[in-house]
Parts: C-alpha cells; structure tokens; sequence
C-alpha cells in the first residue's frame, strides 16, 4: 500500500471534490441554476447554504453549475494545449533543423502578443460559444507547452540511448513517443497542474469582462462580476467563486507536486 | 595523549537510501574501520566504488555528504577529537589543519576567480599568513609542483590552464596554508595517462618536501603503489587488508587483494589479419559542424571478421569521433567507409535496415545508453522485433536466450536499469547490441566507468562472445592494459591521426614512435618504484638529446 503524504491528501481531496461535483452538478444542485428563488442577496440559511445573487437566484446552485462549466472549459483546454505543444514540442526538438526554426520563431511570434489581449480580440470578432472559447484558450496555451516540451526534449535528444534508437534506425515517431516523451512526463505532469490553473484564471478573467462564458450560463469568473457590487454593501456574495479559484489551484498544484516526486523517485527516472 | 597524526577508532557511517517502490531506509556504508596515520606517512585507500573510501576521507575533516552522517566511532586528529567538537574547532580544522583535493579540479575551482585568489583564500581568510606571504607560498609551491610560469599562472582563470595542470593548482591549493594532512580522493582518475603521470610526481615531490601526511584515495592499485607508504583495502565499508605497500603489493594475504593485483594481468593471444576486412576506414577526413577545423586526418583503419581492433589516445584524439564517422552520424568530408565489400553511405539516413543491424555500438556511460523508462525486456527486445520482426514467446525465449548469454539470466526480464549495478547494466548493452546478430560492434570506452574487476569481467564476457557469436569488435580506449586483454590489432591515434597501425604484437614492439613510447611508459604498473623509473628515464632521455 503506497503513502499519501497529507499535503497531497488535502490536494487530493479538494480536486477529487470539485470535479465530482463538477460532474454531477444536474444531480447536486438543489435549485435550478436560472431560476429565482428568493429575495436578491439573502444571507446564508438553511434553505440557501450561500445565500442567493444579485438577481436572486441560489447561490449554491449558481457555483455547483458554474464550477461545472469552468472545470469542463479549463480541462479541455488542457488537454488541448497539452497534446498540441508538447507533440510539436518533441517534433521540433527530434528533428531540428529548419522545421524546429520555423515552429520556434512563429511560436515566439504568438507569445508577443499579450495572451489576454489576443484573446479579447480573437473572442470580439468571433461568436463566443464554448468550443471556441475552448480552442482560443487551448492554442494560445499550447505555446508555452510547446516552449518547456521542447527545452526538455533538447535535453533528452543527445542521451546515448536515444542516439542508440537513432543508430537502430527508429523513425521519428518511435524515438518522440516510446524513447523522449515517458522522460519527458515528469515535468510536464507538474507544468500540467500550474497550465490547468492558469486556464481557470483565463477563463475567469474572460468571463468577468464579458467574454468569456455568456449568460445565463454560470462560471466562477462571471458569478464574481454578477455579484461584484454587493461587495460595497457588505454582501460577500463576489468572494464565495474566488476562494473556491483559490482552493481550486492550490489542492491542484498539491496534487501536481505530488504526482512528479513519484514519477521521479519511480524506477530511477530523471526529472 | 597520542603521537599518530590522524587516528580514527571504529568509525561508523550509516546513510538513508531511497529504494524505488519502498519506504526510505538506513544502512550502514562503513562497518567500524580503525587505522592510524604518522606525520609525514601515505596511506592509501583503495577499493571499488561504494566501497567507502571517499566517505572515510571526508570523515578525517569530520563531514558527511548530503544524506551522509558519522553514526559512531572516534577520529583524532592532532590529539583531539573531532566528531563532537564545535563548529568554530571545525572551522579552524578543515582548510587549514587538513585540506581536500578533489577528483575534479575543473568543477572545484570558482570559474569567475582567478587560480591565485582560490589558492591563498583559506590561509588570508584564516590570518594564518599575510596576503603577501601567501602568494609567495603559493608561487614556491606552484613551481615545486612544477607549472610552468610560476610566477605568473596564478593571474590565470581556471579555464585557461589544462586540466592536470589545473589539479596540480589544487593540490597546491591543499597545501598553500601548510596543512598537517590532506585527503586526495582520486585526484588522477579524470587525466590521461600521459598528463597523470606528471601530476602523480608532481603530488609525491609535494608530499615528501612539506612533510604532510596524506590520505590518498583511488581505486588504481598500480597508481596508489606508487605513492604511499601504507595502503588500505576496503570493500563495502569493511577494511580487507591493511599493510605496507611492499606487503601488499608483493605479498597480498587476502583473495580479495590478490585479484586487485593481478586484475590487469589479463593477456589475450593476437590473431593474424584475414584478407577480407569485414570494416575499411578509408582515408577519412572530418570536422564537426560549425567549426573550421578537421578532428580526423586521413584515418585509415581496418577490422577483419572475428577480430578486435582497438583504437587508443588520450582525450581529444579523435577515437570516438571515428566511431561517429563510422556509424554514419557524422558523415565525413573526405573518405569512405567500407563494410563487408560494399561502401556505406556516409549519412545515417542513407543506410539500409541490414546496414544498420550489422553494425551496432555499446556505449561507455551504460546508464545514460539506456532508457531508464524502459525494462530490462524491452530494451533486449526491441532489436528482435525492429530487425526480425519477433513476437510474444519467440521474443521472450530469444531474451532470455540473451540473458543466459550475458550470465545475468531470467530474473533480469522486468527490471529497470536504476536496479541494476554497473556491471549489469553495461552487461545488458551488451545483449541488446548482440540481439541484432550484428558482424561489427563497436565499444566506446565500454570499461573505463566500471571498477577494474567488473571491467575484467566485461572483457571476458565480451571475449566469450566473440567466440559464441563470431562478431567483430571496434573497441576504443584510452587504457592500454584493456588493449593487450583483447585486442588483435591496434591503431594509436593523436591529434586526430593514426600514428601507428598494425598487429598487436607489432605495435607494441620496439621501436616506437615518440608518442606511443609516451603512452605506453605511461601506463602505472603494479609494482613499487615504478613511478621513479620512468622519470629517471624519460630524464635521461631528453638530457640525452
């Protein structure tokens, strides 16, 4: 039986909590997320455990469903950035040359520009949906992805060992998946936990200025912008979805943390 | 209370380890070893890696490495002791009473200091001598430890002198603030022979005209022979043997010690060449990518079926550049390669399949050959299958096939290189290069990291094999005593040359060029006084010119 430290515990338990109750929101959720249900911001109470918005809706509800919609775009957003940069990453890295030139320098081209200002303007131009939302966030990710997978990759390229599958005649495709990239796992599992909290942030910032997730769909970034006046009355409606972004990034990175002292301590892997 | 300069009691060490998949555990690295030291005495330490000699040195400055602690024992030094003194004791202690020499220079110096400052350091910091007085204690010893330029090397940044010159700073360094002992740990074994045989006279005349006592530490024998008095031998933390240097050398108790001994005594009987090379290396000329000079001068060499070629020079000769060239990643600017009757291509790409398989490499640093993500199986099996096209139990009978071939056998299937040994590991390069029934295999210094007995057992292991499976070896080193162990002919390289080629009795026959005269009387026997010989020699010979 393996050891959890508690750190990676507590991490554990936070993430596995936001994601099952991301996933089961229809089923969690006391209320319906677009119907009002009580006064505009009601205290807490035993019939609406965070109180209700600035509309009246309940507050609980809003954040089951909202987590649901931010978890589900940050996720795949991830995945995205993470299987489009690191694949081009080790490409670029293995075969070098003008290709690896080409991808650096338009790669560098991309990480100019401001992410967020990019993105405001990509996402004012097209419609806001969420597959398009997902992809602007994923591609502008990917590029940093691209930077470390191929740093790292560099690395590895010049171990005997890969050059022993080089001298054996593997292609390129073996010596990227099966020599480079289970090396190459552990630093991007932990650039993966910091990547999915930057996408959270992302797409919180781009919900609270109006163009992230559109009403009335809930996300954490929009309920804190819905509810961001009653903060001068002294409702604290506007904090509940930015300490659950807080719990959030900090039980992942635990989890992160913990997930590459094993890969590392694992069968002597390097890190 | 006592006249022995360094004393050490029943000194225990113990360290954690970290064994993949379990909890963390401590174990003892040095079992209780007692000896003791005279002013101005050598005592050598001698062993194979893990053996705790370099724990043991360090603990006459009572430190530990990372995750290393002193557990039990005693060790005085100049009548006091000094695991459970203060901090300000130890301050004094290391540095100035007893100081260090590591076994690389280039990684000890500050590179953005100049070579004087580091040297003087310890002794000004300490009040010991006055700036002025240290410089000139400092130039004294460089000229003793025979720099050139005395007086001036000291303005030099540690990059800009070789590396055995750089040592030799060190070890002027060691004895700048007029230290009572000082630890060598293997302060020769990153140097070529021809550049370790300066430094080990230079090291010996310092010992014997300060007076200092030393602990010298290396797992050479026949290098330790040369400089101590006494010699210790450890394995596994426990002390095999102690006695003087005649006794062990000439006269060993233990069986242990006997094989160090005789370890390089291995002699292997040279074939004459066949009239069909199996490998021509024809008038090669290469450099390297972006820079505007050759590393390879018209290399011609052959290889014939079943034989062994060893190419030999110090760093920088050019050996594993020729293997580069070879195996087609650096493609020559001039010359061509031959293999089997047909002309390879000089680019990698260019290569069949049947090209590739024939000929395959075993590296010199096995861990990094090897992907430490893959298992032992894996590794062995996926030659079989990219060249045969092996599957399931076919694949895995033909691994363990191999296995038995290596002596490792089935256990070995599914482990990671991190749990296999040195030895073990290179052993499985050697599988997964003769999984591929190859007619050439080259090895790049396939020895030079093993400690010397698994390296003998390598080198009949590859023997064997050559039998078994009648392949031929390229095998480069930079170490003579594994050219004569297997080799059929030789090629000595310098500066990017062959400046002797021929069958092995040949080579290595008189009369010899001027650099492989060098190289050759460079090479430390196993026997006492060898060091003195051949610098009576070599003095006779160039006051004879």
């Amino acid at each position: 039986m393996m050891r959890i430290p508690p750190a990676a515990m507590i991490g554990l338990f936070f993430t596995g909590l936001y994601f099952f109750v991301a996933i089961f929101a229809p089923w969690i959720a006391p209320y319906s997320m677009t119907e009002a249900v009580g006064d505009v911001w009601e205290p807490a109470s035993a019939k609406h455990w965070l109180g209700t918005d600035n509309i009246g809706r309940d507050l609980l509800t809003r954040m089951i469903y909202g987590g649901r919609t931010t978890i589900f775009i940050a996720t795949a957003a991830t995945i995205l950035s993470f299987t489009l940069g690191s694949i081009l990453g080790l490409t670029a890295a293995v075969i070098g040359g003008w290709v690896d030139q080409a991808m650096s320098r338009f790669v560098d081209l991309i990480m100019s520009i401001p992410t967020l200002i990019f993105a405001l303007v990509v996402l004012s131009v097209m419609p806001v949906t969420l597959p398009i939302l997902i992809l602007v966030m994923g591609l502008l990710d990917s590029t940093r992805v691209y930077r470390l997978a191929r740093a790292v990759a560099v690395d590895i390229n010049v171990m005997d060992f890969v050059e022993a599958a080089k001298l054996r005649g593997e292609g390129n495709r073996w010596v990227i998946f099966r020599e480079i990239l289970p090396n190459a796992l552990s630093p991007l599992v932990a650039e993966m936990g910091l990547r999915f909290i930057f996408a959270v942030l992302f797409v919180s910032t781009l919900s609270f200025l109006g163009l992230g997730v559109q009403p009335p769909n809930a996300d954490w970034g929009g309920i804190v912008k819905e509810n961001k006046d009653g903060i001068v009355y002294g409702i604290p409606a506007a904090l509940v979805p930015a300490i659950a972004i807080a719990t959030l990034s900090i039980s992942v990175n635990l989890v992160a943390d913990w997930v590459l002292n094993r890969t590392t301590s694992l069968k002597g892997g390097r890190g | 209370m006592t006249d022995a300069l360094l004393k050490v009691k029943n000194l225990k060490i113990g360290a954690r380890i970290y064994p993949p998949g379990e909890k963390p555990k401590d174990i003892d690295i040095v079992h209780g070893v007692s000896f003791e030291l005279e002013k101005g005495k050598v005592l050598g330490l001698i062993g194979e890696s893990g053996a705790g000699k370099s724990t043991i040195g360090l603990a006459a400055m009572a430190y530990g490495r990372g995750g290393v602690e002193l557990t039990g024992g005693e060790v005085w030094v100049n009548g006091r002791e000094i695991l459970h003194t203060s901090r300000a004791d130890l301050r004094h202690l290391r540095g100035l009473e007893v100081t260090y020499v590591s076994q690389s220079a280039a990684a000890s110096f500050n590179p953005a200091k100049k070579i004087m400052e580091q040297v003087i350091e310890a002794s000004v910091h300490a009040g010991k001598f006055s700036k002025k007085d240290a410089e000139a204690r400092a130039r004294d010893l460089f000229d003793k430890l025979g720099l050139p330029d005395p007086d001036n090397i000291g303005d030099r940044y540690p990059h800009q002198v070789s590396g055995g010159q750089l040592q030799r700073c060190m070890t002027a360094l060691a004895l700048c603030p007029e230290p009572d002992l000082v630890v060598f740990d293997e302060p020769t074994t990153a140097l070529d022979v021809t550049t370790q045989i300066d430094v080990l006279m230079a090291i010996k005349a310092a010992i014997r005209d300060t007076g200092v006592g030393a602990l010298y530490i290396t797992h050479d024998l026949a290098v330790v022979a040369q400089v101590s008095d006494e010699i210790m031998v450890l394995r596994m933390g426990d002390m095999v043997e102690h006695g003087t240097t005649d006794q062990i050398i000439n006269n060993p108790r233990e069986d242990y010690t006997r094989d160090l001994v005789s370890v390089r005594s291995k002699q292997h009987e040279g074939q004459a060449p066949t009239d069909n090379p199996i490998l021509r290396v024809e008038n090669v000329t290469a450099r390297y990518k972006g820079t505007n000079f050759d590393v390879l001068h018209d290399v011609v060499m052959e290889l014939h079926p079943g034989q062994t070629l060893a190419v030999v020079g110090e760093s920088g000769s050019g050996k594993s550049t020729t293997a580069r060239v070879i195996t087609g990643l650096l493609p020559p600017r001039d010359g061509k390669i031959t293999f089997d009757g047909r002309e390879l291509s000089a680019d990698l790409n260019g290569r069949t399949r049947e090209d590739l398989r024939e000929l395959q490499m075993i590296y010199q640093m096995a861990d990094v050959a090897m992907n430490p993500r893959q298992t032992v199986g894996t590794i062995i099996g996926r030659p079989l299958e990219f060249y045969f096209g092996m599957k399931g139990a076919e694949k895995r009978n033909r691994i363990i096939e191999l296995l038995d071939e290596i002596e490792l056998g089935e256990g070995f299937i599914d482990r990671y290189p991190a749990e296999l040994s040195g030895g073990q590991k290179q052993r499985v390069c050697i599988a997964r290069a003769l999984a591929a029934k190859p007619k050439v295999i080259i090895c790049d210094e396939v020895t030079s990291a093993l400690d010397p007995l698994v390296a003998d057992d390598i080198l009949k292991l590859l023997e064997n094999l050559q039998k078994i499976e009648d392949v031929a070896y390229l095998f480069i080193t930079h170490d003579l005593a594994t050219v004569s162990a297997i080799a059929d002919s030789i090629a000595v390289m310098y500066q990017g040359k062959v400046v002797r080629y021929g069958p092995k009795a040949e080579v290595l026959s008189p009369p010899f060029d001027d650099y492989t005269d060098l190289l050759l009387s460079s090479v430390p026997e196993m026997r006492l006084g060898w060091l003195e010989e051949v610098i009576a020699n070599r003095k006779m010979e160039s006051a004879g010119n």
